[in-house]
């Protein structure tokens, strides 16, 4: 017991400590990789690289007026960044990040809390963060500040659906909601990695998670050329970036999971030596090296996406979330559902690279109508009313 | 559709989103890796495809003799044209005859840089300068007397002349 509340203690200090360093670096590297897009070159200037730039942002947020509008709502304006910032950082605990680390008093599980009901937990509080924003904006007492907050709570119940269906596939196969062992079930090979077996359910679930977290194309609550800045208008200084901060640590988090449910998460390809005891220092380095490539090039697609992609219309993001987006996903469901028992309980077949390729010539079949409808722009190009008349 | 969305009038065939959308995270992608076109500035002040022009009209320079005195004659030309009545001019004049300015101050807030002063100079004295760095920590700074004016060094405009309007 002691053992375990000191690990657990000295896991959540190192996670939190590298999550808030993360974040930091991530705002710095968004807008490396913008200027970089745009062909120009970024803040240099503080530190080497401006690798110092965020701690001078911090500080200039931290000796920056307090503004607090005169008709908000004092306790709900004060609560509401911390509302956003806290559900952002604690879906990072059931998130396993490496192989187990080897003690002279027993393996440590490298994950801030090994949940038996992992995914349920993430699920529960990705769309608590939502009530932060939907608080800033009211409680501004600005109409363009409350439109975000509605457009925020619209737009997490529109894709929360589709987020969890497209899971609910990752669940089947793994048999399980804990997150460990949805990893230890896809570290069999490389065709196991659930991308290949769930293919679409991860796209389902990319676009999903980009509208969840409210970043471009999807970032109608804070739509700064309709609505001035959204639900964050009436806010500065500390309050201001704790919701940068509650947006970034989304981004990790969502990150951390597409890499966690669909790539494996800290295994590496093409060996099984990291996936069996016995633990050693360098395994556990080595995973947590995987994870980080792979939840690191999952944020780099989150910044390249929103320097490339420009913001959907409002009708344009509610149909795709209800006219495509869900129902495709629960058709997704009930087929890769009837494809696992077909294999399993028909044929008899475990579960292997063959049966996970199996199932990606499935996904490749859908996803034929699916990228066939959503580029011939039905749904998210302004064609629609044309083709109708 | 809701009321008031404008629709933009596309055939179907040739809308596309995935398409479109992969060829453009393709081309940002490219764009990551040309050269920049940043200039950076204070260490940087032209690069190869950018240089400020000599035409430039800014801050003013009187430009000195021999003996370094001012050329200026006093002849009272600069504010008379000046359309922002900037240049305060007091004229004097020596044993021999020779006019030469007392008093010769350009408020640098006020004036428009438009050269005329330049143009009308038959001295070729007052000239607009090639430069633009001109802050100062105080409001006075900024009206320039006739020792500040003949102590700039910067290079002078060379105006726009009409009868070679491309600067050849």
């Amino acid at each position: 017991m002691t053992f375990f509340l000191i690990t657990s203690i000295i896991k959540i200090i190192v996670v939190f400590t590298a999550l808030m360093v993360g974040i930091a670096f991530l705002t710095w590297l968004e807008r490396r990789v913008c200027a970089w897009m745009q062909d120009r070159l970024g803040p240099n200037r503080v530190g080497p690289q401006g690798l110092l730039q965020p701690a001078a942002d911090g500080l200039k947020n931290l000796v920056k007026e307090e503004t607090l509008p005169a008709e908000a709502d004092k306790v709900l304006f004060m609560l509401a960044p911390a509302i956003s910032f806290v559900p952002a950082l604690l879906t990072f605990a059931v998130i396993p990040f490496a192989a187990p680390l080897p003690t002279p008093w027993g393996d440590v599980d490298m994950v801030v809390a090994n949940l038996p009901v992992g995914f349920l937990y993430i699920l529960a509080f990705g769309s608590l963060g939502v009530y932060g924003i939907v608080l800033a904006g009211w409680s501004s007492n600005n109409k363009y500040a409350l439109l975000g907050g509605l457009r925020a709570s619209a737009q997490m119940i529109s894709y929360e659906i589709a987020l969890g269906m497209s899971t609910v596939a990752v669940l089947l196969l793994a048999g399980n909601v804990t997150l460990t062992e949805v990893v230890a079930k896809q570290s069999q090979s490389l065709a196991t990695w659930n991308i290949f077996p769930l293919s679409l359910a991860f796209f389902i679930f990319i676009v999903a998670a980009f509208a969840e977290t409210n970043r471009l194309p999807f970032d109608l609550p804070e739509a700064e050329s309709e609505l001035i800045a959204g639900y964050h208008a009436e806010y500065s200084a500390m309050k201001f970036s704790m919701f940068y901060i509650a947006e970034y640590s989304n981004m990790v988090t969502a990150s951390a999971l597409m890499a966690t449910l669909f790539f494996g998460g800290y295994d590496i390809p093409f060996t099984q030596w990291d996936n069996v005891p016995p633990w050693t220092v360098v395994k556990t380095l080595a995973t947590l090296g995987a994870f980080l490539v792979k939840t690191g090039f999952f944020l780099f697609f989150f910044i390249w996406v929103r320097w490339t992609l420009p913001r959907f219309r409002y009708d344009q993001l509610m149909a795709l979330g209800w006219k495509v987006m869900l129902p495709f996903a629960l058709l997704y469901v009930s087929v890769i559902a009837t494809v696992v028992w077909v294999l399993h309980a028909r044929l008899g077949w475990a579960y292997d690279s063959r049966f996970a390729l199996a199932l990606f010539g499935v996904n490749l079949l859908l996803a034929i109508p699916l990228f066939f409808v959503l580029d011939r722009g039905h749904i998210v190009s302004g064609s629609a009313a044309e083709e109708r008349a | 559709m809701p009321i008031g969305v404008k629709v933009m009038k596309r055939p179907g065939a040739r809308a596309s989103y995935v398409r479109a959308t992969l060829q453009g995270m393709l081309l940002t992608l490219q764009h990551i890796f040309r050269p920049k076109v940043t200039m950076q500035y204070p260490e940087e002040k032209s690069t190869a495809d950018w240089a400020i022009a000599p035409r430039w009209r800014g801050t003013h320079r009187m430009l000195t003799d021999e003996q370094g005195r001012a050329k200026c004659v006093a002849c009272g030309l600069c504010p008379q044209i000046c359309p922002a009545n900037c240049i305060k001019l007091v004229p004097g004049e020596d044993e021999q005859g020779n006019r030469y300015p007392l008093i010769y101050e350009i408020d640098e807030f006020r004036c428009v840089f438009c050269g005329y002063c330049q143009e009308v100079c038959p001295e070729e004295a007052i000239h607009v300068g090639v430069h633009y760095e001109n802050s100062e920590f105080s409001r006075d700074r900024f009206v320039y007397d006739l020792e500040r004016l003949c102590a700039q060094t910067h290079p002078v405009s060379s105006l726009w002349d009409p009868s070679d309007p491309k600067g050849e």
